[in-house]
Order: structure tokens, then sequence, then C-alpha cells
């Protein structure tokens, strides 16, 4: 136990969780006052001494799953196909429900584990997501991974694939369908009220994602068996929200983003504020000494200090939103906004090849991600083909607004640079460095990826204060809680 | 309560020395010199949840498991998760399970010592300086036979505990009865003002420079809760165990209204959950809190509503919602009114 624990404390360190000496020590104590056949209350003991923060709970639970996987099925998953459906039969005994009988029934002609035709699964699953019965939605995973995951020893394709393999085969959306036209046919009278729909489909698709759940706990418990749990962690480890490369994320990773975003800026404003608050760096205050002098008998013993007030900069952010790199740019719009208060003011602008100013987007509205979305839709950045291209929208930057940058204006170029080898221009940013405060360029590519191919990264650099790769959210907020 | 002054020497009531270094292995509380745990307060994991349940907490698997372990571990439990999920009323039910006394102490931003810890009670300790000490020496210097006590043996007895105001961490240190101290909101005070915690959350004592070490007689279970809005120190999370509630799911909820409404129908309480539910599926500023959604479902019972619908809904919204805009968001995406 205790070599399966350091283990998985070493898996838990290379996924990024801070995992100390002392919290791993915890764990191990606290497995001696469990009962360790309580999976469960295994897994709430190792995430109580572990895990210390809401966002590394996804990590822990996918190394969890991984390590202490249920084996139920038994070791004869490939060879003994019959006598691992009578381990099956037997787990799920308790269930009896009449879609457990219909595995029985079935006809037992292209082997144990293929014993369900797809019709029947089909059946099956409906019939299970509509009673919501736990035990059969499990048993239904396991055939439907049997049917259609088409899962080979040895195969180095990861936990996804079969997944996606297992699902497209199921076609959870006409499931979906099919159980609210089960909904509306049940409902008395007048059919369901809009109300009642929606309470309806929510149900419906909650238990649909159990269901995913147990489809995949299903596919990573046969992984496991087939290459060994230290193998499989590393091919199925999730980076930590604030690792995410944003510039790759799936679609998973940027809904996980969009959730830690808000608070993580909520964070960064009340640390800012804080900052500005505490700073104790102002300027003697001579009459505020004297007057307190006074009671000292004209010693000043204790000297005042003026606040300081630091100079909040003027923003001015200008946003690549052309196809990949779109995600970064909403992001950072993102982050800026969520905490403006701590600028004097915040401009900015999209572009593709053409430019569009959208500060107007940010107005009035409470959520920046609205705003954002917004953006997508409405701006006016085209100019020719909608291919890239900085030189021309930093042209036309320079052109209408270039005479408000001030000397208090910071500058913030978001973009990888790859300029479809148009002309940069770059004289715009050196006129820009002449005349505002600071320009930053933000990257979102890996550093060594910039001034390969159309990138010109480089000839901007020249120009800028600093070019910074800017690939996840912690350097995302490692960058804008120092321009604050 | 047991002091001893200097850094040596144990009194019967904590036996051996704190160690400050080493002995980490197995955390124990005798093996570190803590002060006697005494038995388990729980005899197993389900006595916790059924207790919990009994004293109306409806706790699930992870809630009851971690504070299980907090009282075998004898360390302290962190508390996070979004407002209004039942993190204080944890401390609070696990006190009145326990059947000990709640120490509360409420973080703020500027919190420090002489709030959380102890002060001396400087207007006594002038009182008892100017009921006779080395004053009339100073002023009145000729007749010595007039002397009070010498300046040592006053300082001796001035920084004594008859002069020390207890705070909140020192008062649960020094309490003979059980207590379950809670520190509340805990990432509202300063990064600087956690370090005061550290002490007492790893040792179990405070240190007075003036009077030496305070130990507890009797190890208290402590609750700290955090609503996130800065990220705590690792020196403190590494000292917890750490436990993050969640919105709870569905039939937890649904149990939840049930237990704490009096007087709701099965099916009201279901769908009450329900309609929570969904709501929280939704981009709203701030999602509806547990104690939001027994707010609503109380006022359900009090209006006599039998079945909602999406008129009643909208009606009571506001008390589910405190954002006009969400209030609005949910109207047109759930209720289907504007």
């Amino acid at each position: 136990m205790l070599d399966l624990l350091s283990g998985f404390v070493t898996e838990l360190r290379r996924a990024g969780l801070p995992v100390s000496l002392t919290e791993h020590l915890d764990a191990a104590d606290a497995v001696h006052h469990i009962p360790l056949e309580d999976r469960e209350a295994l897994k709430y003991a190792l995430a109580a001494t572990l895990v210390k923060s809401s966002t590394h709970w996804r990590a822990f639970e996918t190394a969890f799953e991984v390590f202490f996987a249920v084996r139920t099925g038994g070791p004869g998953e490939a060879g003994a196909d019959a006598e691992d459906d009578e381990l099956g039969q037997d787990a799920d005994g308790a269930a009896g429900t009449g879609g457990t009988r219909g595995r029985g029934r079935s006809p037992n002609g292209a082997g144990g584990s293929e014993g369900m035709t797809p019709e029947e699964l089909a059946e099956m699953l409906f019939k299970s997501l509509l009673s919501a019965d736990a035990a059969m939605m499990n048993v239904v995973a396991r055939g439907a991974v049997d049917r259609y995951a088409g899962m080979e020893p040895g195969r180095p394709v990861g936990g996804t694939y079969y997944l996606y393999r297992t699902l497209r085969n199921l076609d959870l959306d006409a499931v979906l369908a099919k159980l609210m036209d089960q909904a509306r046919a049940g409902a008395v009278g007048a059919g369901l009220t809009d109300l009642e729909e929606r309470l309806a489909a929510d149900e419906y698709k909650a238990r649909i994602e159990k269901f995913r759940r147990a489809v995949e706990t299903e596919i990573r418990r046969r992984l496991v068996e087939d290459r060994g749990a230290e193998a499989l962690a590393r091919s199925v480890r999730k980076p930590l929200p604030e690792d995410i490369d944003v510039m790759h994320a799936t679609r998973d990773e940027l809904a996980v983003l969009h959730r830690v975003l808000h608070p993580l800026s909520r964070k960064l404003a009340v640390r800012l504020a804080r900052k500005r608050r505490h700073g104790r760096k102002g300027p003697l205050d001579f009459r505020a000494t004297m007057r307190r002098s006074l009671s000292t008998g004209g010693v000043p013993i204790e000297p005042r200090f003026r606040h300081p007030r630091p100079a909040k900069p003027e923003i001015f952010v200008i946003a690549d939103i052309s196809g990949s790199v779109a995600s970064f740019a909403r992001f950072t719009l993102h982050l800026v906004y969520a905490i403006s208060s701590q600028f004097s003011k915040v401009r900015s602008f999209v572009f593709v090849d053409g430019i569009d100013e959208v500060t107007r987007f940010f107005e009035g509205v409470a959520d920046p991600a609205e705003a954002v979305a917004r953006i997508n839709l409405e701006a006016d950045v085209i100019w020719v083909d909608g291919h890239s291209d900085y030189g021309h929208a930093l042209t036309e930057f320079h052109r209408r607004w270039g005479d408000e940058v001030t000397s208090r204006s910071s500058i913030l170029l978001l973009g990888d640079a790859r300029n479809n080898y148009h002309a940069s221009q770059s004289w715009v940013v050196e006129d820009l460095q002449r005349k505002a405060r600071h320009v930053f360029w933000l990257n979102p590519e890996p550093r060594d990826y910039w001034g390969s191919g159309d990138s010109i990264v480089g000839e901007y650099a020249a120009h800028c204060d600093d070019v910074v790769e800017c690939r996840t959210l912690r350097q995302l907020e490692h960058f804008v809680g120092n321009l604050a | 309560m047991s002091t001893d002054p200097g850094a040596a020497g144990a009194t019967g009531a904590a036996p051996g020395v704190v160690g400050s270094s080493g002995a980490r292995g197995a955390r124990t509380a005798a093996s570190l010199g803590l002060p006697d745990a005494g038995p388990p307060r729980f005899a197993s994991l389900d006595a916790v949840r059924q207790g919990l349940g009994g004293v109306g907490y409806l706790a699930d698997e992870s809630i009851s498991g971690v504070v299980y372990l907090a009282d075998r571990l004898s360390k302290p439990v962190l508390v996070e998760g979004p407002a209004g999920t039942g993190k204080t009323q944890l401390a609070k039910s696990v006190a009145e399970l326990a059947g000990a006394r709640l120490i509360r102490l409420q973080c703020y931003e500027g919190l420090d010592e002489s709030k959380a810890l102890y002060e001396w009670n400087y207007r006594k300790q002038l009182l008892r300086i100017q009921a006779g000490g080395p004053g009339e020496i100073e002023s009145g210097g000729r007749d010595g036979e007039r002397r009070g006590p010498t300046w040592k043996e006053l300082e001796e007895d001035i920084f004594s505990e008859e002069f020390l105001l207890a705070r909140p961490l020192l008062e649960a240190i020094r309490s003979t009865d059980p207590v379950v101290l809670l520190i509340d909101e805990v990432d509202r005070v300063e990064l600087e003002t956690e370090a005061l915690l550290l002490e007492i959350l790893s040792e179990y004592q405070v240190s007075i420079p003036e009077l030496g070490t305070v130990r507890a007689t009797r190890l208290p279970m402590v609750f700290l809760t955090s609503n996130n809005t800065r990220e705590l120190s690792e020196a403190l999370k590494r000292r917890c165990l750490y436990l993050h509630i969640d919105y709870p799911d569905l039939d937890r909820e649904r149990a939840i209204v049930r237990a704490r409404v009096p007087g709701i129908t099965e099916e009201l309480a279901d769908q009450v959950a329900r309609i929570v539910r969904s709501l929280r599926t939704l981009e709203l500023r701030k999602a509806p809190s547990v104690s939001e959604t027994l707010d609503w479902a109380r006022t359900l019972v009090i209006l006599g509503t039998e079945t909602i619908d999406a008129a009643g809904a909208r009606d009571t919204l506001h008390i589910l919602l405190k954002y006009q805009v969400d209030i609005e968001r949910a109207a047109k995406e759930l209720l289907s009114v504007s």
C-alpha cells in the first residue's frame, strides 16, 4: 500500500500538484484510519491530505482513477470471455433488473463479450437512463465498450479515442431526444410547460453525463489492466487549469479555463488593490510630521508619510483575433477588463487585416465574457481577405488613433506575429514606443517557434519594451499582475 | 491550563517537550508530544455521518470522511467552497454533535495579534502599578520603610495570567471543556497575519514572550473556512486537511430542503431542488447557494405553493438570485417569461 501511495504521490507531482513530504506522510497516516475496502473513503482521505486547491481536483481524480481503478472484470478479459461474462453477471447480480436479464437472454452467438446486439444495447441504455439505474448503466457501459471501442491490447492509443468511438456509436444526442419525447408523451393534459420541459432536459442530461463517466471509467479500467497504472497515468495526465496551453486547448479544456478565469481575475483584482493600499512608500509628509511632533514636545519621533498614489496606467490592448490566436485574445481581454478598476482607462482594439475599436462593447456590460462574445460577431476587422496582416492593421491603428497614445499609455500587442508574408511596417511600433510609456508584445506561441516560418515577431521585438511568452493562464496572470 | 515558563519543563497535563523539528513522521498526537488528544470523538465514518444528520447537517461522503479524519489525525480542517454552501454551518454542527463549545474567530482585514491571540490588560496593569509599587519610592525616596513590592516582583506580577485578556485563539487553547474552534473567512486576513495561526494549527500552543508557552490541555477541533478570494499560503494549507464543499447534487439538496424546511411536501422539495440545479447550469454572476435555496423553499411554503409554475417562480426568483441581470436571464432561459 505504501509503495502504491508513493507511486501515486509521484504521479501527482508529475502532473504539477505541489505535494510536500509532510502531506505525503499525512496521507500515509490517514489511510490507517479508514477502512481500506471503502474506495470512496480512500479517495476522500487522499484528497483531504494531498490536494489543497479545488482547481487541482480534476488532475487528482484522473490520477486516482488510474492508480486505484476498480478491478472488477477479473484478469481474463481478453482470453476467457465467457468467464468474464459470468463475473460481470455476479458483480451486477444486485442490480437484478430487467436490463441485466436482457444480457442473459441474448443469443450467445458471437461469444460472451459481444453478447448484446446494438439494438438491445440501445434499448437497455434508454431504459437505464429513464429509470436512473446506476447499476444498469454500468452494465450498459461495459457492453458498449465491448462492442464499439474495439480495444486491442498494446495498442498505443489514448483513452479518448476509445471513448469517442464508443460514444459515437451510441449516439447520445438521439437518445436524449428520445427521452424527451418519452417525457412529453408521459405528461398529462396539454404536454409539458416550458419550465417542466427544461427541467426534464436538465435531468436527462445529467444522467447521460453520468453514463458518459461510466463509459470513461470502464475504458480506463481496461487500459490499466493492459498497460499498468504508471504507464497509463502518463498518457491520461491532465494539465492543471493554470497550465493548459490556451492556443491548443480542447473544447473541454476551454470550458475549464472559462470556469477558473472568473475566480482568477477576482483574486488578481483583490491582490492588486491590496498592494496599492499597503504600499507604504509615499514621500515624507512634512506638515503632518510636524503636527504630530507637537505631542512629543516638538521632537519628530514618529515620521508621517504621504499615501502613495501610484499612477494607474492607461491601457491600449491591440489584439489579433484571427483563427487560432482568437481564444488567447479573448482570455487576455477578459482578464484585462475584469481588473479594469486597476487601470485608469482600458481601450481595446481587435484586428485581423482590418482593425476596429471594441471598447464600446465593454461599456456598461457587467460580464466581460458577454462583451468578448459580441466582439466576434460585430467587430469590423476584415479588410481584404481575412488573413492576418499585422502591417496594415498597425498602420491603420497609427493613422486613426495614433495621436491618442500618450506618455501615460501602456500598449499591449497580442498575437503570434504570423503575418502571411506581408510587410511588417514595424516603424509603427517604433513610433508607438517613442510616444507610449511601455509597449509589450504578448505572444501565445512557445518561444522556440518565434521567427520560424512567417512569424516576424523579431522585427517588432526590436521596438518593444518586452516580448513575453504567454501560453497559459499562469503566465498571463503573472504578466497582468505586474502591469498594474 | 498548563503553562511552562521558559522553553523546557513540561507540566503534568502536557507530557513531553514539543519537538520543533523531526518526529513529523507518524503524526499521532502522542509521538509529537502534543497534548493528549483524548479518546476519539467519533467511532466510525458512519457514526460521523449519522451524527451530523442527527443534528440537521446532511453530510456527503467527503464531508463526513474529512471530519472523521480530522478527529483521528488531530489536524485542522480547511474548508473552501462557494458562499452559502454550509461551511460555517459544518463547524457549528460538529460542535453540536461533539457537545463542544464553539469559539469563533471572524477574520477581517487588519486583524492582528491582540484581536486574535491575546492582549495584556494595560489598564489593569497600570492600576496595579499605581496601587502600590515603585512609583512611591520614586516620589518619596525618604521613607524606605513604606516600600511596596520591588520592581522585579511587580514585573512578575503584572505579567501574569491575571492581566491577560484571552482572545478567541488563546481561549480555545486554554479551555478545559471540549471546544470547536472556527476561524471564519481566513482568506480575509493579509498573508502576513496568517503566520499567527501557524503555531496554533500545528502544535496547538501559543507562545507568549512574557509568560511562556501555553499548551492546549485538550485538543480542540479546528475549522478554517475560506471563500477563496485569494490563494492561502502553502504553509497554512500544509498544516490542514482540505475539504472543498461544492453545491450539493440533486439528491442531497432535496434531502437538505426536506430536513431544514418544516412542512414542505416531497413533491415541492423535489421541484425546488431541480429548478435550482437548472439555474446553476446557467451562466450567472452568482449561482444560488444552498442557504438561498432554503430561503426560497421557506417562502414557497409560507405562500402556500403546492407546485411551482412559471409565474410563481418568476415572482419569487429574487430570493434565489441577487442580481437583476441574473434574474432576467433566468426568467428568459428557464421560465420563458421576460
